[in-house]
């Protein structure tokens, strides 16, 4: 009843695995997808071998969470037996990339692109690393930048995940559209924040800052994904502290095409994908309501 | 609807004492009261140094203790921690455990896979055979802690049976002894030999399983093993599980997410 065409694929439900979560393997990606993931996300890919932080890096808020597991990867050329075991997947796939240039977000983009993935994803907008990722994304010029140039070298469609620190957020979804981005993924976590221990007196993560997520940021994604939809033409993905069926209705509300779920793998477990989808069902059934007719619906100007 | 939120912020607690186990291992306990069941474990982060998954090798409800095997940078940081020092935990996190106090049972432990079945063993009747394998006599973790008899074995033939836990298990088993569940914790090719051996003999195994963790609660993947994540759907694991879990003794993840075989990634892991 959910199924629904994006970009020329079927989905059978709008919900997507937001990248970072779970997402290592071809194993586990399927799992979420068994369990009613309408789209998995692979874990960021980047140009080089790269361990992440120290822990801690992920920390429970309780109405949260804050990570800096800063953006481990085997590297994009040392993942020969992953993408063996990923061509034969009977499930939608968005690959993540990330860089540390204009150029590495190129190069990643475009050898990932031939493994066929059904959608790349661009990263600009992970806060803990100094080098990759958001300081991309906080910046009209360096956003489009990155997306013109992976745009030139993919025949996939490309989706470019926001950040919530940039100044204006619908400004720089804009940029992306114009340099070419088919969908636009808002947000990625929030903040940066900071938890430190008053017994040892230091900071809890190792990284020290942490992106912010789970219910505690929905409110930003929602006014993120607001904003966006009123600037731009092209899709949106919309999350940010989605964990109910109610929360995706009200992100889709504010202008998202599909909904993205990471944090509340933690709190309702991996069959989160099936609940949310059918929780709302539930609603757009009571209500005698479709997707379509309620994407947007926050937008009163736009009918 | 409304989703309950969890509280799973670290808590800080100072060791309250601290016993060396023999020369390879120490023990640190902590006057707490922290809900649990066998076969969990919780993160221990040591400021400024790093955070990893321990189980707890004692409970009681008014404290409970780590066992350390000091070999890479943590644990030989851990072991010199002593009374007064600060540690920060948070959990416990995992399924433990499917205990069967009133069944006929086997706890086949290898050198320090003793600690996470230790606190098994305390609950397990005296019909309970124990078979407890290390490569020599200094690394049999708790030699004289249960009031339950134990069949040892080392490598070197330096205390108890020379050879290996399987020897013994299949030993008990050709004797005619029926075992109703054998619950395993060792290196994992010692695991997969007992889980081959239950296998082939039709009997249900649990085994506590080790990969690389960071969250603890089955958000970040670091852990994932075939289609299970080891942090939340483990870390024992059932002969159903270990059934379709094609990583088992086969592969596992690096800090990096590569996937390796385990000789690679232990390696590495005794470093860390």
């Amino acid at each position: 009843m959910m199924t629904l065409q994006f970009l020329g694929k079927t989905l059978k439900n709008p919900t997507v695995l937001a990248s970072g979560i779970l997402g290592n393997s071809k194993d586990i990606l399927e799992r979420v997808y068994e369990n009613g993931c309408g789209l998995v996300t692979m874990k960021s890919i980047g140009p080089a071998p790269r361990d992440g932080h120290k822990n801690p890096t992920v920390l429970d808020l309780g109405h949260g969470m804050i990570n800096a597991v800063g953006l481990p990867s085997p590297g994009y050329l040392n993942m020969e037996n992953e993408w063996k075991n990923l061509e034969q997947r009977d499930f939608p796939l968005i690959a993540s990339v990330y860089g540390g240039s204009v150029r590495e977000y190129q190069m990643v983009a475009e050898f990932v692109c031939s493994k066929k993935p059904d959608f790349i994803e661009i990263n600009i907008s992970c806060p803990n690393s100094e080098q990759h990722g958001m300081i991309f994304g906080i910046n009209r010029q360096s956003s489009h930048d990155v997306v013109s140039a992976v745009k030139s070298v993919i025949n996939v469609p490309l989706i470019v995940k926001l950040t919530p620190q940039a100044p204006d957020i619908a400004d720089i979804a804009k940029a992306c559209e114009g340099a070419g981005a088919d969908v636009i993924c808002a947000i990625n976590t929030a903040g940066p924040g900071m938890v430190i221990d008053i017994e040892s007196r230091m900071p809890v993560l190792a990284f020290k800052k942490g992106g912010l997520s789970g219910p505690m940021i929905k409110p930003i994604a929602v006014r993120c994904v607001f904003d966006i939809y009123k600037a731009v033409n092209i899709p949106i993905i919309g999350l940010g502290g989605i964990t109910t069926g109610e929360d995706a209705i009200e992100i889709i509300m504010a202008g998202a095409s599909l909904v993205g779920i990471g944090s509340a793998v933690r709190y309702r477990g991996i069959d989160v994908f099936q609940q949310v989808a059918d929780e709302m069902d539930d609603w757009l059934s009571t209500h005698q309501l479709s997707l379509k007719e309620i994407k947007g619906a926050a937008h009163k100007e736009k009918k | 609807m409304t989703i309950p939120m969890t509280d799973q912020k670290h808590i800080m607690l100072r060791v309250e004492e601290k016993k060396m186990e023999s020369r390879e291992f120490a023990t640190l306990f902590f006057q707490y009261a922290l809900p649990f069941a066998p076969g969990q474990f919780i993160m221990v982060w040591i400021p400024g140094i790093d955070e990893k998954p321990y189980t707890l090798s004692y409970h009681s409800d008014k404290r409970f203790a780590i066992t350390i095997e000091a070999k890479g940078i943590f644990s030989q940081k851990a072991v010199t921690l002593d009374k007064g020092d600060l540690v920060g935990i948070r959990g416990p996190f995992g399924k433990g455990f499917d205990i069967k106090p009133d069944e006929t049972v086997a706890v086949v432990a290898g050198g320090f896979g003793m600690a996470p079945l230790a606190t098994l063993v305390e609950t397990l009747n005296k019909n309970t055979t124990i078979i407890h394998g290390a490569k020599s006599k200094a690394f049999l973790l708790y030699p004289e802690r249960f009031n339950i008899q134990r069949q040892f074995c080392t490598d070197d033939g330096s205390f108890g049976h020379k050879g290996l836990v399987t020897d013994l298990l299949e030993k008990e088993i050709a004797s005619g002894k029926h075992f109703d569940c054998v619950y395993t914790c060792g290196p994992e090719i010692m695991m997969y030999h007992v889980f081959t051996l239950c296998e082939h003999h039709h009997i249900p195994c649990q085994v506590s399983l080790e990969r690389y963790m960071r969250c603890g609660f089955g958000v970040c993947g670091a852990c994932v093993c075939g289609k299970q994540v080891v942090c939340r759907d483990g870390p024992v694991f059932n002969t159903d599980a270990l059934r379709q879990m094609r990583d088992f003794n086969t592969r596992a993840l690096l800090k990096s997410g590569k996937a390796v075989d385990l000789t690679e990634y232990f390696s590495w892991r005794c470093k860390s």
